[in-house]
């Protein structure tokens, strides 16, 4: 009789497999996804609901109270408060609003953008593609915190949430580009192509009826490959006071509340940074197993 | 060889020539300069003087040639923030401070990528790689700033081994080195780990191994010289990020550098400075590429034939 003979596992594979099964690409990121929903979807959608606390409204008499677990911490607010008595955790949970709607818009505007350019340089060639391909390559060597500061700094603009996507889009359009004119080269040549232009198909008609459907598992992979970069592009120019305007509730501008009170209370930090690295760590997941299953080609990028 | 340099080195300099436009109408939007040096009662005679002072009454064009003209022999004007210092002598005299540290962060980056890198290629599936890919995978995912705030918390608050911010010996450059670093080595690591998996599946390493050289030589000598032209370049490109990303990790760690001159200058509205900077950062990014694209042509020699 085959009994199954339970191994003798030394003491540190435990979390070992535990994190190997996480971070297993090949299976789908179920946890990823989960973290995902929990963390950004539903506080990002119905915070209001969801939150103990009015984010921006502090009460002076609760100030920088430590989370519940720690020696003076209450349920009442159960990550703990900030200088002014706000709840961490109703703060990060309106944050996630801002970082979901900063990575949407930012990610939809530069991906059409990008995408409209890249099939227009694919598809025409000549002098229209050197054009486009030299402003990618411009816009691809920028220096892009740097750029993002003055952008930011614009009166006419000013700290809000339409510049950071505005600057975002500018300066992630190029990638898509770079991508995107890269397959329509070798599509346009296909057969169908030629027999839709001699059917009197137009040039618009084709670049988005029968070249676009062709570049649009690239063009999701893309997306999600930019979405940890768009969330920790946001909270780091936030963390500069460059990006989300105060008080609303962002995960870089908390952390940024919390460095100079990191030697009494620490919290004020830990908490939004962990939500910033759990989301993106669980995109980064999502794209891997995207990227295996819909695009492989997309490896090195 | 040498026309390839040619070419390559006029395209650089393209780049930096578009880059200087850039700039300079970036920082003419960051609103009249005039608001800035007049306090708000100021009638038009006296704008009018300081902005004959300031060339500020010409054209725009005429004004940006006027400032690439300048900007060539390394003026960008008087600080407006830091009176009594011109913003080119501002930022050559933070520039060591963050040499310093993007150094340093290179040098780690280098240290712990490529050893890593070769070995979770050679020792592919096994615990160690897993670690490696867990490791790669975090680094993306971590914030710098927020990394640097926990670095903080956990060496100089609880710990005390290691002072919080400023800049002093050795020891105060640790944490912030590690911090801008970090992300380059889980990079890196990963670039190196597919380069080499590559190379050790290739022909010519069956065939020095049939020859009988030794293991260690075959992976740290035939495959890593094969295997070191893509990590390469993206060296350079680091080194670029090393530096653009320094804004933000001295800010954290209030490292006295170019980044958090920036920073300041940027919160300051002074274009002199800011306009200084990113044109000397651009220039070392653009450098850098260039640098790579040599080395690379030096190594590879099909590709200067083209």
């Amino acid at each position: 009789m085959a009994l199954a003979i339970p191994q003798r596992v030394p003491w540190y594979m435990a979390p070992l497999r535990l994190l190997r099964a996480i971070f297993q690409v090949r299976q789908f990121p179920g946890v990823a996804m989960a973290i995902l929903v929990f963390l950004l979807v539903i506080p990002g959608l119905f915070a209001e609901w969801i939150a103990p606390h009015d984010p921006i409204k502090g009460s002076l008499a609760a100030r920088l109270k430590p989370p519940m677990w720690a020696p003076g911490g209450s349920t009442t607010y159960p990550l703990g408060t900030d200088k002014v008595g706000r709840d961490i955790l109703s703060r990060i949970i309106y944050g996630a609003r801002v970082s979901l709607r900063v990575s949407l818009e930012a990610i939809i505007v530069s991906g059409f953008i990008g995408t409209t350019l890249g099939l227009m340089a694919g598809y025409f060639g000549g002098r229209i593609d050197g054009f486009i391909m030299r402003m990618v390559d411009i816009s691809l060597g920028l220096p892009i915190i740097l750029v993002a500061l003055v952008f930011v700094s614009v009166p006419a603009f000013g700290p809000s949430l339409t510049t950071l996507v505005t600057v975002i889009s500018v300066l992630l359009w190029a990638r898509y580009a770079r991508q995107i004119r890269g397959e329509t080269l070798s599509i346009k040549e296909r057969d169908f192509i030629a027999r839709a232009r001699v059917a009197g198909a137009s040039h618009f008609r084709i670049m988005f009826r029968y070249l676009l459907p062709n570049v649009v598992n690239t063009l999701i992979v893309l997306a999600t490959l930019q979405v940890g970069f768009v969330i920790i592009f946001e909270s780091s120019l936030s963390f500069l006071g460059a990006g989300i305007p105060r008080p609303t509730p962002a995960w870089g501008l908390m952390v940024a509340d919390g460095r100079e009170l990191i030697v009494t209370a620490w919290w004020i930090s830990m908490f939004p940074g962990l939500a910033i690295m759990l989301t993106v760590l669980s995109f980064n997941l999502v794209r891997d197993w995207l990227r295996d299953h819909l695009d492989p080609k997309l490896k090195n990028v | 060889m040498q026309r390839y340099i040619t070419i390559r080195f006029l395209q650089s300099l393209l780049a930096l020539f578009v880059m200087s436009m850039i700039v300079f109408s970036l920082a003419r939007m960051t609103g009249d300069p005039l608001d800035v040096l007049l306090p708000m009662e100021a009638g038009e005679g006296e704008r009018e003087r300081v902005a004959k002072h300031w060339g500020l009454d010409r054209p725009l064009y005429e004004q940006y040639f006027v400032f690439l003209g300048k900007a060539l022999r390394g003026d960008f004007g008087n600080s407006w923030k830091w009176q009594g210092h011109t913003a080119m002598g501002l930022v050559l005299e933070r520039m060591p401070a963050t040499l310093q540290l993007a150094g340093f962060a290179l040098v780690i980056s280098v240290v712990l990528a490529l050893p890593f890198g070769v070995l979770t290629a050679v020792w592919r599936d096994t615990l160690f790689d897993s670690v490696g890919k867990i490791f790669a995978i975090l680094g993306q995912s971590l914030p710098g700033f927020w990394l640097g705030i926990v670095l903080m918390w956990i060496f100089a608050v609880m710990l005390g081994w290691l002072p919080t911010s400023g800049r002093g010996g050795i020891r105060y450059m640790i944490l912030p080195a590690v911090c801008l670093g970090w992300f380059q080595v889980a990079t890196t690591m990963r670039l190196i780990r597919s380069s080499m998996l590559d190379v050790l599946d290739s022909e010519f390493v069956k065939l020095t191994r049939i020859k009988g050289i030794p293991e260690w030589k075959v992976v740290w000598k035939h495959c890593l010289r094969n295997a070191a032209i893509t990590p390469l370049t993206y060296f350079a490109i680091s080194a670029g990020a090393l530096i653009i990303g320094s804004v933000i990790i001295e800010s954290v760690f209030a490292w006295p550098g170019t980044g958090l001159l920036a920073v300041d200058a940027v919160r300051a509205r002074d274009f002199q400075v800011v306009q200084a900077i990113v044109i000397v950062f651009a220039a070392v990014f653009i450098l850098a590429n260039l640098l790579v694209d040599i080395l690379y042509a030096y190594i590879d020699p099909r590709i200067r034939y083209q």
